[in-house]
């Protein structure tokens, strides 16, 4: 390698390097973890939050969850449950979690599906994708199952092909025609557009779904960081929620 | 002297930080919690079923790889045709494609959407959220590790050796059969060892192709995934990775006894 090659090497790590740094400095920046089902709505806030680059990452809230126990450290994590926030508030990873939004169990078929009510799913055949159990979305299916005779439950639970890590693989499956059916939120069966219609999980039947969130403890900016919060909660994040069909906190 | 001694003072540096660097998550994965732990954690059933399963459709695939692999290699490295590295370079590319771009592509062909997706069906073959589509997944990810080094192998062989068996009245079978399978041995094992590795470490393709359930589609590697999500699931995941680890330790010096170095990089063409 001749010299000017080293150098021109060397240059290059150097300036990827600093690139790595993060925010730093004074503009102000946030890491925000969010569970798979708040991406539409909280990508759209993230873009308008004014005072912050939001860097956003979205995944199952569980994995997010695993992500900050083993030492990741975002600002703010928002999840598709309470259960997840309160863990980590318990073992002092988060600050005082707070609910800010409100969510409703869907059933989820490819649009010419012949599937009309809960029972449907029973029948033998039918190709059924949810949750895994420890992903929010997994834990409310079997919330819902559990509330039904058992006889029914198994053989609903006998027609399941696939658990996935997140929402938002339950409805990729649903879109390339491979599952008949899926347990997701309403949302998701909203943004995924006229790909997918939705039959609705009766009322006495539905898991209270509500979404918390929290301020990880030693954010560079927690101030910063609770305005994200705040924003979520009455704010603009709170009205980009609604308009993805998001309910308030109960 | 003086330049050369501190270069070579930063080259041992280098060699140390790289060694380091590689090595110590390694031994993280057994010394984390202990090994006793990690015991018992593979007494889980669903650790049982995920190496089983791991070990059963990573065989299978094995499989089908040496059967269609080895003659397809045999005819690749014995004849030169138009267009021949081009079909080579096809070979070569799911070693490089990114695990979730081999699952968008196997949807894209082979999913009830994809371009055979109907034909498939009708012909009666589930392949999503089957075990069977994570055998066409693993084939799809493994084979190339083998063809590549049965290519080179075969490519290798004296073609006199050959010509003297096909002059003594051998057929092309038995010329393949008596000839050139023994001196492609060596090579071919370790292709066959390669390419098991891959098999055995593949998620990305099956996830998105085949799915996630426990028994059925859920391999050691998605287990790994799951279990790291769940709230006491590190311990799982640690355990797993721990025998991922020792059977691709394994296999690498399973290849390296086998041929040496010479036997990872391919023998050059005569």
């Amino acid at each position: 390698m001749t010299r000017r090659a080293l150098f021109g090497f060397a240059a290059l790590v150097t300036v990827l390097l600093a690139g790595c740094g993060g925010g730093g400095g004074s503009g102000g920046s946030l890491i925000v973890f969010g569970a798979s089902s708040l991406e539409e709505a909280m990508s759209e806030y993230a873009e308008s939050f004014r005072g912050a680059d939001v860097r956003t990452s979205f995944a199952g809230s569980d994995q997010l969850a695993a992500q900050i126990r083993q030492g990741g450290a975002p600002d703010v994590f928002a999840s598709a449950d309470t259960e997840y926030p309160a863990q980590l508030y318990k073992a002092g990873l988060v600050e005082k979690p707070k609910v800010f939004a409100a969510n409703e169990l869907v059933i989820a078929v490819p649009t010419g599906s012949q599937i009309s009510s809960l029972a449907d799913l029973a029948k033998p055949g039918i190709k059924l994708v949810i949750g895994d159990p420890s992903v929010p979305v997994g834990a409310y299916t079997r919330t819902v199952l559990a509330r039904l005779p058992g006889a029914e439950r198994r053989a609903i639970l006998a027609n399941v092909r696939s658990e996935e890590p997140e929402v938002s693989s339950v409805v990729a499956k649903l879109e390339q025609d491979a599952a008949d059916a899926g347990f997701v939120y309403v949302t998701d069966a909203k943004a995924a557009g006229s790909s997918v219609r939705t039959v609705a999980i009766a009322p006495r039947l539905q898991p209270d779904v509500a979404y918390a969130a929290a301020v990880v403890k030693g954010a560079g900016d927690p101030a910063l960081a609770r305005r994200f919060l705040d924003g979520l909660i009455h704010g603009e994040g709170a009205a980009d929620l609604r308009r993805a069909g998001f309910l308030p906190p109960p | 002297m003086r330049r050369g001694s501190w270069f070579a003072a930063l080259a041992t540096l280098a060699a140390v930080v790289a060694l380091a660097f590689l090595v110590v998550p390694v031994i993280a994965v057994f010394a984390n919690v202990g090994p006793w732990r990690l015991l018992d954690a593979l007494d889980e059933e669903s650790a049982r079923e995920a190496l089983w399963l791991s070990l059963r459709t990573t065989l299978l695939a094995l499989a089908i790889v040496i059967g269609v692999g080895t003659p397809a290699a045999y005819l690749l490295a014995s004849r030169e045709f138009r267009g021949r590295a081009l079909v080579l370079t096809a070979i070569e590319l799911p070693l490089v494609m990114p695990p979730a771009v081999a699952g968008i592509a196997l949807l894209a062909a082979f999913g009830p959407r994809g371009i055979f997706g109907p034909a498939i069906s009708g012909a009666g073959i589930e392949l999503v959220f089957q075990t069977a589509g994570v055998v066409v997944a693993l084939v799809f990810v493994s084979a190339p590790f083998f063809l590549r080094q049965a290519i080179a192998s075969f490519a290798a062989i004296d073609g006199r050796l050959l010509e003297a068996a096909r002059t003594l009245g051998a057929g092309p079978f038995r010329a393949f059969a008596t000839v050139a399978l023994p001196s492609a041995r060596t090579g071919l094992a370790s292709g066959l060892a390669l390419a098991w590795g891959r098999a055995l470490g593949e998620f990305g393709a099956t996830l998105l192709f085949a799915g996630s359930l426990q028994g059925v589609t859920q391999t050691a590697p998605l287990a790994i995934f799951a279990d790291f999500s769940r709230p006491a699931g590190f311990v799982s995941a640690l355990a797993l990775s721990a025998v991922l680890i020792l059977v691709s330790a394994a296999l690498l010096l399973g290849v390296k006894l086998l041929g040496g170095e010479r036997a990872l990089e391919g023998a050059p063409r005569p």
